[in-house]
């Protein structure tokens, strides 16, 4: 059976069963378990409600429990064992962490990753966002800036290898050192430490759209008052934008900052396809695949590093979550 | 802000050409990589992309056949067209010829060389070329080097190439085959548990909403190897099956986030009252609250799709690492980028294959992506 095949039965095996379960359990609560009647009929009623979200929930609860929570747990118990997870290593894994320099540039790289990226694209977003909602071509503009968003890291990464290429008849940035002078082309990936910018650009391109969407639509809720007031007073444009439209949409601000921040945490595509991890450009995210499949005690250490790192964000998020359903 | 009427038109034109370089900026690279797809190899490494509508000046060596030499009185005489044979075979204009690899274009074109091996060469503009000398040319012919612009050459042959040896057809349907039923059983099951976690009332549901948000930002790194670990025991192993679990799974707190804000946020009024009228659970969420969360269902759909279709961890682990099953993702990392370094065409057309799907469905749907996104981050 061809693949694509196999996929087009699994879509109707997991559909149908997932419709039949809800459909069957609904049907089997409401007419076996506790049906309506006998006894006393409005008791089984409430019964069967107080049952029925959990029936809903079940399988979404199931997969999320098996595919994101065990993991958590699951990666930290691995990664106090040895490669071949026979013998058990306390926290050896991660002093062997610790006292390897390429996992210390990985955490240093990381660390310019997560304080650059975030930062460049919510800025260039907010300069984007605020710019083409004052122009009719705006739209468009918009749309050319978010572009780059349907793209995968992978296309992304290759796209600008074009752009990077050490030659001048292939390389945009050689291209232009030729016509302004230099003669010898440059391999701008094996610069040591700014290469790592160069890597950056590429998300930051990406991600820029983001930023932007979610600005705009913050912009544009701001009421007109505050800005018609600040005009009154006097205030030039720029004073108007940085003094009186960004402060009031900070919290929206904050939410693209994190989202980034997040995001910068698991991509390791772009360093995977441009350097390998080569000339000093090593993250945390592709340092951990190089140990994928050939130690998983290790691999599963420099995870659990991650996801300390992200700890700080998600419970604020969680705060955040709490603080609007009340 | 459209306050001070005199700097209002210098402010609204650097607004426009910020905005145009802006927008320049971000489309540059991406054309540049749709450009050398459809150029001929040894253009793409003759001349930039950004030079694409213009003749490529590149350097070629011929090898004359001494076979073809004519004795005329007492004379030997080769002579042909550069452009009949070879890789120069087609039209283009000789800008320069030489008799020696280190100064392929020391002549002009009509002037007449010395050849090494004695006697003369003449190579005219349109590549009609004569060499002449006392003696026989022996068993190799000179060698012609010579200049010459090729006017700019569209080709398909880059995608052909792609498709046909390289086995990115088989990649595109891999593709398809993981992203589809990864997008469809996550909505379905993602649907469900928004409703109960939006509508009904049950001990709890404050706790479980914020475990969805806490389970939005783990890193999946943390998932590779105890997930692997677990589908090797039940017998899934590296496959298909794995990977739409994989990706059912990791979706799941998006879907189930973005659904449940869009449910919650729908009219009691309507939801109420049908519950007056009798409904049960089950019809007010399959006759009432799913189609009016259609707009969600699709920001979803397409957050999804976009996601799965471009990723590249979870396919390089939860799929074998088989020609068979690669994805076109880690056909482009892996396969062609190593074997196919410096062959920027075929790379060129590799990757507008594997992004043509996704950016037709952000320009076609891109108005319900957008509603996805804000309905995820702004509240």
């Amino acid at each position: 059976m061809s693949p694509l095949l196999q996929g087009m039965v699994t879509i109707l095996i997991g559909v149908g069963g997932c419709v039949g379960y809800f459909y069957a359990a609904n049907l089997l609560l409401d007419r076996v378990i506790f049906p309506p009647s006998g006894r006393d009929p409005g008791r089984n009623i409430s019964r069967a409600n107080a049952v029925r979200p959990w029936l809903f929930l079940a399988p979404a609860m199931a997969a999320l429990g098996l595919y994101l929570v065990y993991p958590v747990v699951g990666s930290f118990w691995r990664s106090l064992y040895n490669r071949d997870g026979g013998s058990f290593i306390g926290l050896g894994n991660y002093t062997d962490l610790a006292a390897d320099p390429a996992f210390r540039t990985a955490l240093f790289n990381n660390l310019l990753w997560v304080l650059v990226v975030p930062a460049a694209s919510t800025f260039l977003g907010l300069i984007a966002a605020q710019l083409t909602d004052r122009i009719r071509w705006g739209n468009i503009a918009k749309s050319m800036i978010f572009m780059p968003m349907a793209i995968s890291f992978v296309g992304a990464s290759l796209i600008w290898k074009f752009v990077y290429a050490n030659e001048a008849d292939i390389g945009l940035i050689n291209a232009i050192r030729a016509g302004l002078g230099f003669q010898d082309p440059i391999d701008v990936i094996q610069i040591p430490f700014w290469n790592t910018f160069f890597l950056m650009a590429i998300l930051i391109w990406i991600q820029t759209g983001f930023a932007m969407v979610i600005l705009s639509a913050a912009l544009r809720g701001i009421p007109d008052e505050t800005i018609e007031a600040a005009i009154l007073d006097g205030a030039n444009p720029f004073q108007i934008f940085f003094r009186v439209m960004v402060p009031q949409i900070t919290g929206t601000i904050v939410v693209v900052w994190t989202t980034i921040t997040i995001l910068v945490l698991k991509v390791f595509d772009i360093v995977y396809t441009m350097t390998g991890g080569n000339f000093g450009t090593q993250i945390l995210p592709s340092y951990m695949m190089s140990y994928m499949f050939k130690d998983d005690g290790r691999a599963t250490a420099v995870a659990f590093v991650i996801m300390l790192i992200v700890l700080p964000v998600m419970v604020w998020n969680i705060l955040q979550a709490r603080k609007e359903m009340r | 802000m459209d306050g001070h009427a005199g700097a209002k038109s210098r402010l609204t034109w650097a607004v426009h050409l910020t905005v145009a370089a802006l927008v320049v900026l971000w489309l540059v690279p991406t054309v540049g990589l749709l450009v050398s797809s459809f150029r001929d190899r040894d253009q793409i490494s003759a001349s930039g992309w950004w030079e694409a509508p213009l003749p490529v000046e590149q350097t070629y060596r011929l090898r004359t056949d001494p076979g073809a030499a004519v004795e005329r009185h007492g004379r030997f005489v080769l002579s042909g067209n550069v452009f009949d044979s070879g890789d120069s075979a087609g039209t283009g204009t000789v800008t320069g010829f030489g008799v020696t690899g280190r100064a392929p274009a020391e002549f002009a074109p009509g002037a007449t060389a010395d050849l090494r091996g004695g006697g003369r060469l003449t190579v005219a503009a349109d590549g009609s070329f004569t060499a002449q000398a006392d003696a026989p040319f022996g068993r190799r012919g000179p060698t012609i080097y010579f200049e010459a612009e090729t006017p700019p050459k569209v080709t398909l042959d880059n995608y052909r190439m792609v498709l046909g040896a390289d086995g990115m057809d088989r990649a595109f349907v891999n593709t398809l085959t993981v992203t589809i039923p990864a997008t469809v059983i996550p909505i379905l099951i993602a649907a469900f548990a928004a409703y109960a976690l939006a509508w009904m009332e049950f001990p709890g549901r404050g706790l479980l909403i914020a475990a969805v948000v806490g389970l939005l930002v783990v890193p999946l790194q943390l998932a590779l190897v105890p997930l692997l670990r677990l589908h090797e025991a039940v017998g899934i192993g590296q496959s298909f099956m794995g990977i739409w679990f994989a990706h059912t799974g990791f979706g799941l707190p998006l879907a189930v986030y973005l659904l449940r804000n869009y449910m919650a946020g729908l009219p009691r009024d309507i939801i109420e009252s049908a519950k007056v009228d009798g409904a049960t659970d089950f019809q007010v969420f399959t006759r009432i609250v799913l189609p009016l969360s259609f707009p969600a269902l699709a920001s979803f759909a397409i957050f999804q799709f976009l996601w799965t279709w471009n990723d590249l961890l979870v396919a390089k682990v939860f799929l074998p690492a088989a020609s068979e099953t690669k994805v076109m993702t880690v056909k482009i990392a892996d396969d062609l980028l190593g074997s196919h370094g410096g062959d920027w065409g075929i790379l060129a057309a590799a990757a507008f294959i594997s992004m043509a799907v996704p950016l037709a469905v952000f320009f076609a749907l891109q108005r319900y992506l957008v509603r996805g996104l804000l309905a995820g981050s702004v509240k």
